[in-house]
């Protein structure tokens, strides 16, 4: 079944979503935010990606969340740490999610 | 393919590999294979207290799996041509799927 039907869709190459990688595609260079495993979150400009969600990213800010029961009191303490990074090659295995940034209205 | 061939051109320049296990060091990458398997040159551990056992490891063999992040050199790299290539492999990889999809 080699016959192109009227609505082949590769003819428009800018913003036509046939699957869900092209939402991705639509946030090149603009900010976005990652959500990885163990608990980290990046916030800065998608530059790149592939298929498998590696990705190449400007401006980073990563911030890891880790959670510590103190031993004398029991209570949750959670501690946030943050870095900056000028550009940074992110493992798609290691991707749970890719969205726009919660801007904060503050 | 992309990622291969982005690596490919980051030959020869210093990088910062950061491990799955938090692990990291600084080196000069060699070589990089189709699996993001990387060569690292003249390597430097950032925490030699906690991995003394690195102390004499000059070169490296990292599999690419384990890699969480490389830090990348700022001004290796062109942002514009990165994205144009990302929106053409894109491209590709549709196409692609649409003619196997026909077979």
């Amino acid at each position: 079944m080699s016959q192109n039907n009227g609505e082949e869709g590769s003819g428009d190459l800018s913003t036509n979503i046939e699957e869900p990688i092209d939402f991705v595609r639509l946030s090149l260079n603009e900010h976005v935010m990652i959500k990885m495993r163990q608990d980290r979150h990046i916030c800065g400009i998608l530059q790149s990606f592939d298929q498998h969600l590696n990705l190449i990213i400007s401006d980073v800010v990563e911030t890891i969340n880790t959670s510590e029961i103190d031993p004398d009191s029991a209570e949750e303490i959670i501690h946030t740490t943050t870095r900056e990074i000028p550009l940074l090659y992110v493992r798609g295995d290691s991707v749970v999610l890719v969205s726009k940034p919660n801007r904060n209205p503050n | 393919m992309l990622f291969f061939s982005f690596f490919k051109s980051l030959v020869g320049k210093q990088v910062i590999v950061e491990f799955k296990n938090d692990f990291m060091l600084t080196g000069t990458l060699h070589s990089v294979d189709q699996y993001l398997n990387m060569k690292v040159t003249d390597i430097t551990v950032h925490n030699p207290e906690k991995y003394p056992y690195m102390i004499s490891v000059k070169n490296a063999f990292i599999r690419g799996s384990v890699i969480r992040y490389v830090h990348l050199p700022v001004d290796s790299v062109d942002t514009q041509l990165l994205q144009d290539a990302t929106r053409k492999e894109i491209l590709q990889n549709r196409q692609q799927k649409k003619t196997e999809a026909q077979v």
